[in-house]
């Protein structure tokens, strides 16, 4: 041995594997701006396609005259639902089994709805043209407000849905009624509250919002006519199942669909489903035989491709005089807009609403959803979050804080005295959940003494007396969250899309000099998969990160996956890569026996290659038998290095964190200052530090957005009133806080590296955080709950009804 | 977002300018930063069939003493207001303004002459040029006249401005040594036009308020001056009385329209907390 034999802890970092800070490879042509999206995709003869939209809530369209707008210059097409009726297109499928308009069909549903489709040689001709057609409405009554739906004189906004007494989950109640969708034990939870000491109730809502990358959704569709093959470059998190999906509802051989997603600047679950845009460009070019692009504006992508939550959970919780908690009882309206166009898991309505229960052993709890119709955008979709897990998080830990308050108790300690056991997992939960780990009570302990949470209640108690005396009119508010996910969708047993089980996939082929390709059936939007899986890969067989080059969203080259949403990247597809890798893995210590003349059983793995077990310098490195691979296999054995793996994984995973926010609120202006935000967060096995890091930012500061201000809302009338960034609330450099991020680390038992998944925990404990902590500021003037979002106004119409404002 | 077409102008003169838009009527619009022009045409809700570009005009553009006014060039960016030792030395209130629009971007585009000239009562300069007294230059085929800030506001987007007309400066009287300002300004992230702004010059004498202006920013379909409730603080050490008061009165003539920021009430409570703060910074400022 000299001096230039690299130590092992040398040769283990070369490898920039699992754990390492690795710089993300991706960056190095996005910050170039050499990034591929698909509005740089231009294709030779490109056409342009733009919406006519409905500038009604609801209507009925009695004409549409598109003479006009063909006689402008550049226009070649407007299509309509009559058009699409001859290829039977004019209405589609959506994930949650409804059926929603391509292009209004006799009526329009919802303000922006697209009633019409011009092509036309140019973008700006395609706008001329919009802006020609001319549509004649006879306006409807709107129905705006959900908790009117179901009233027996509401509007009939469906029509189409007329005598159908059940849907795709069920029996419906009403006209506007899409499902109903229970679990649990109601007699049990019943009698629970019977016999409780404590009870509190509360209607807590969760405002409509929506994701917004910064991207709008987008989509170019080429159609060969001679092949007959359909080429769809698009933004799409899951392109395979937009591909399935195409093929079914074109009658499209699926071999003759090539779906493309470049690179894409943010999903956030706006990405998942399909809209109108996708299927109009497709019918455009198969009608003028020309690639068709539609790009999607700031205000279309805002009021029309799918909103978020819109759900109003009137929540109780039933508890003993000590704090015991004992039952738990949630209603949940959900407000659909016209469509049922929810992203999720085909047999789930309400996506994973029931791990409403939180981090907290509720011995009884029972779980009561009713989806309904309104004139408002369809939807909705998992914003940064698993299926419904955000609302179902914010629910619970607002209505904890409300249980501390009536209790007089700590939140943090209530919490405390309700978390499920270490001992407790796997844990059952009450409304049906296998929790895989968790170690609650190390991780909120760790949260308040790093924050010094004593103190700060101190402090805050000082502020109130100040307050009181006059000196100061600034209130001081803590938000305590903990929050317990579930992601990773999912197992085939409990989760599917459109009847495909929601596996994922990795292929990896090793290249003779000790290079590689992976293939994914995921799709990052800017998780910075190609960085991270590589990690993996290089820690599984032990060839550097950079040798690794991971190439997704090409549906003719990537094996066929579920896509990335829902956090599920990491939980599926993670392990397929490491499985995958360990398949490879088996190949090459059959190949190195070979080589070095022992059976494989006397070998072990050592950082990046073979040693014989008690011969260290009887070694061959993986780089060797990459190379062996292709020249010297043991006879019998195929030559090459690759494999597949297809994982269905044996249960979701449950990360969790404690968040803490401090806040000060100006009750005058209602102005208020995040002091400090910390998060620990327990994604189980840590991949990538620093993308964990950058990934908690960003769904913190999306948090922060939606808590704060982050809305669409319409006015009585079913105006859609918040269709840009000067209404619709996105926070710059200067408005977001600091954050302060920390980390347990309690590895899921089983998924093979042991990762839970982390880019939507900071959306989902982040939330809850921000209201309870001015939850928390008004408490003491009297105050249970106050809605979101928290903007100034908002705040100080609270001060003033407390009567803190004169 | 997509304009609908339009032919494009770039005069070298006023004169010339002047000439094209006096040409081409109603359907012409001079084009300055185009911070409000050009997303409005985007959204189609405004469809100049011309565009006469002012940034071909170099007399447009620069700041300069005459007497004891600044002349600031109508195509003057709030950039090179930031930018200008004359303006930050003489008029500090004009950089502390300039920096609450909007965001660096915005301001290397956007202009004084624009900023005024446009009508937009959420426009920052406005209310400041009429508390600090400001006059407008604007010339048309018929010549050149010069009209008061606090005469040219006529309603939302209604100004002073004769069709034909172009605003190419504004000139400012330097207020008094020692003056205490202040621009408060509310607003819901950085780029937001305010929930309500208030600008504040006075002098002091004696640790009494001896002259005062009170701007208000976006509160009423017009840029306002709060005369009474600057009437109200002349003679006082701004005492908590005195500050109610002023802030009622400012208050009183304030008609903000319900919007995303708040509702009418709010707009009308911020506003007043705005004139009280201005107040107090300004107060605390002046030497």
């Amino acid at each position: 041995m000299n001096d230039m034999t690299p130590t092992r802890e040398q040769r283990s970092a070369a490898l920039e594997g699992m754990g390492c800070k690795r710089k993300r490879v991706e960056d190095i042509r996005f910050t170039q701006g050499k990034g591929n999206y698909v509005d740089d995709v231009k294709l030779p003869g490109m056409l342009h396609g733009d919406f006519v939209r409905s500038p009604h809530p609801h209507a009925r369209v009695k004409r549409i005259d598109d003479s006009e707008a063909l006689k402008v210059p550049g226009v070649l097409a407007v299509i309509t639902a009559e058009t699409l009726k001859t290829v039977n297109l004019a209405w589609m499928p959506t994930l949650a089994g409804d059926v929603q308009m391509v292009l209004a069909d006799g009526k329009v549903l919802f303000q922006n709805q697209e009633v019409a489709f011009v092509v036309a040689t140019d973008r700006y001709a395609a706008d001329d043209g919009i802006n020609k057609v001319i549509v004649e409405y006879e306006p409807l009554a709107p129905l705006v407000d959900p908790f009117k739906s179901m009233d027996k004189d509401a509007p009939v906004l469906r029509e189409d849905l007329a005598g159908k007494t059940s849907g795709a989950h069920g029996p419906r109640k009403h006209h506007n009624h899409i499902f109903e969708w229970t679990v649990g034990d109601k007699e049990l939870t019943d009698a629970a509250f019977k016999k409780a000491e404590v009870t509190i109730k509360e209607m807590i809502s969760y405002h409509r919002t929506h994701p917004s990358p910064l991207e709008t959704c987008q989509c170019v569709c080429s159609f060969d006519k001679i092949k007959g093959e359909l080429t769809i470059y698009g933004t799409f998190q899951a392109p395979h199942v937009i591909r399935t999906v195409v093929s079914l509802i074109a009658k499209l051989p699926e071999q003759k669909i090539h779906v493309i997603a470049p690179d894409i600047g943010g999903g956030f679950g706006n990405k998942v489903g399909a809209y109108p845009g996708y299927i109009c460009a497709a019918v455009a070019s198969i009608v003028t035989g020309k690639p068709v692009k539609w790009v999607e504006d700031r205000i279309e992508n805002l009021t029309a491709t799918s909103f978020a939550r819109d759900y109003h959970m009137t929540t109780e919780i039933a508890a003993t005089k000590e704090g015991k908690v004992t039952g738990l009882r949630v209603h949940v309206l959900a407000d659909h807009g016209a469509f049922d166009a929810c992203a999720d898991p085909s047999k789930w309505p309400a996506g994973f609403f029931n791990i409403v229960t939180g981090s907290y052993d509720f011995p009884t709890a029972h779980l009561a959803v009713d989806g309904v119709y309104t004139n408002k955008a369809p939807g909705g979709v998992a914003y940064r979050c698993s299926f419904r897990v955000t609302e179902a998080a914010y629910c619970i830990e607002r209505a904890m804080d409300i249980l501390a308050q009536k209790l007089n108790m700590d939140p943090a300690e209530l919490r405390l005295k309700n978390f499920i056991k270490p001992e407790q997992f796997p844990y059952h939960s009450a409304l049906g959940w296998e929790y895989d780990s968790g170690d609650y009570h190390t991780a909120m302990r760790k949260m308040m003494e790093t924050t010094g949470y004593a103190a700060l209640r101190k402090e805050q108690a000082d502020k109130r007396a100040a307050f009181a005396r006059g000196e100061t009119r600034e209130i001081m508010g803590l938000g305590v969250s903990f929050f317990t996910e579930i992601v990773g969708a999912g197992p085939s047993k409990n989760c599917d899309i459109l009847g495909i089980a929601m596996f994922d996939s990795c292929e990896i082929r090793l290249h003779p000099t000790g290079a590689g390709i992976a293939r994914m059936g995921t799709k990052s939007q800017g998780q910075g998969h190609e960085t991270t899986w590589a990690q993996i890969i290089a820690t599984e067989i032990g060839i550097p990160a950079d040798n690794i080059m991971v190439e997704e969203g090409n549906t003719d080259t990537a094996p066929y996956g579920l896509g990335t949403y829902g956090s599920r990247s990491t939980p599926v597809a993670g392990a397929a890569i490491a499985m995958a890798a360990r398949k490879i893995k088996a190949k090459a210590q059959m190949i190195a026996a070979y080589r070095l003349e022992v059976h494989e059983d006397d070998l072990e793995f050592d950082i990046d290659g073979f040693r014989v077990k008690g011969l260290p310098e009887k070694f061959m490195s993986m780089k060797d038998i990459c190379w062996a691979a292709y020249n010297s296999v043991p006879p019998g054995m195929e030559p090459g290095l690759e494999a597949v793996s297809y994982y269905d994984p044996p249960n979701m995973t449950y990360p969790f964190g404690a968040y803490l926010c401090v806040m000060d609120i100006d009750v005058d202006t209602g102005v208020y200052n995040v002091r400090r935000f910390y998060a620990l967060d327990d994604c189980g096995t840590r991949i990538n530090p620093m993308i964990i890091e950058g990934q908690v930012h960003g769904g913190l500061t999306e948090a922060f957005a939606i808590a704060m201000g982050q809305e669409i809302r319409y006015d009585e009338v079913g105006n859609v009133v918040t269709g840009s960034f000067m209404d619709f609330f996105m926070p710059t450099a200067v408005e977001t806080p600091h954050w302060e991020t920390d980390f347990t680390v309690t590895p899921s038992p089983h998924h093979p590296i042991g990762a839970k998944g982390v880019g939507e925990s900071p959306n989902v404990g982040g939330v809850p955080a921000f209201s309870n902590a001015v939850n928390d500021a008004f408490s003491f003037l009297g105050s249970t709950h106050i809605q979101m979002p928290h903007d100034f106004w908002r705040n100080w119409k609270a001060a003033k009804q407390l009567g803190a404002v004169a | 977002m997509i304009p609908g077409s339009f032919s494009y102008h770039r005069p070298a003169s006023v004169a010339d300018a002047v000439k094209l838009l006096s040409d081409l009527g109603e359907e012409a619009r001079p084009l300055a930063g185009g911070h409000s022009l050009v997303p409005m045409m985007k959204l189609r809700l405004a469809t100049p069939a011309h565009l006469i570009d002012l940034h071909g005009i170099p007399a447009l553009k620069g700041i300069s003493r005459s007497g004891n006014n600044l002349v600031i060039g109508a195509m003057t960016t709030q950039h090179d207001l930031l930018a200008s030792e004359d303006v930050a030395k003489s008029m500090p209130i004009l950089h502390e303004a300039a920096l609450l629009i909007a965001d660096p971007q915005v301001r290397y585009r956007g202009t004084i002459g624009g900023n005024v000239a446009n009508g937009d009562p959420g426009n920052d300069m406005p209310a400041l040029m009429m508390t600090l007294g400001a006059s407008y230059r604007l010339e048309g085929t018929g010549g050149a006249r010069d009209v008061a800030a606090a005469d040219f506001y006529q309603g939302a987007y209604f100004t002073a401005l004769e069709p034909g007309e172009i605003l190419t400066s504004v000139s400012i009287p330097v207020p008094a040594a020692g003056h205490g300002y202040a621009y408060e300004k509310l607003k819901r992230k950085v780029g937001d036009y305010a929930t309500a702004a208030a600008a504040v010059v006075l002098t002091m004498a004696g640790g009494k308020v001896a002259t005062c202006a009170i701007g208000l920013t976006n509160v009423h379909e017009t840029p306002l001056l709060a005369a009474d409730a600057a009437a109200a603080v002349i003679g006082t050490s701004l005492d908590a009385a005195t500050l109610k008061t002023a802030a009622a009165a400012a208050a009183a003539i304030m008609a903000p329209a319900a919007d995303a920021r708040g509702p009418v009430e709010y707009r009308k409570h911020v506003g007043g907390i705005m004139v009280t703060r201005a107040l107090q910074r300004a107060a605390a400022n002046a030497k």
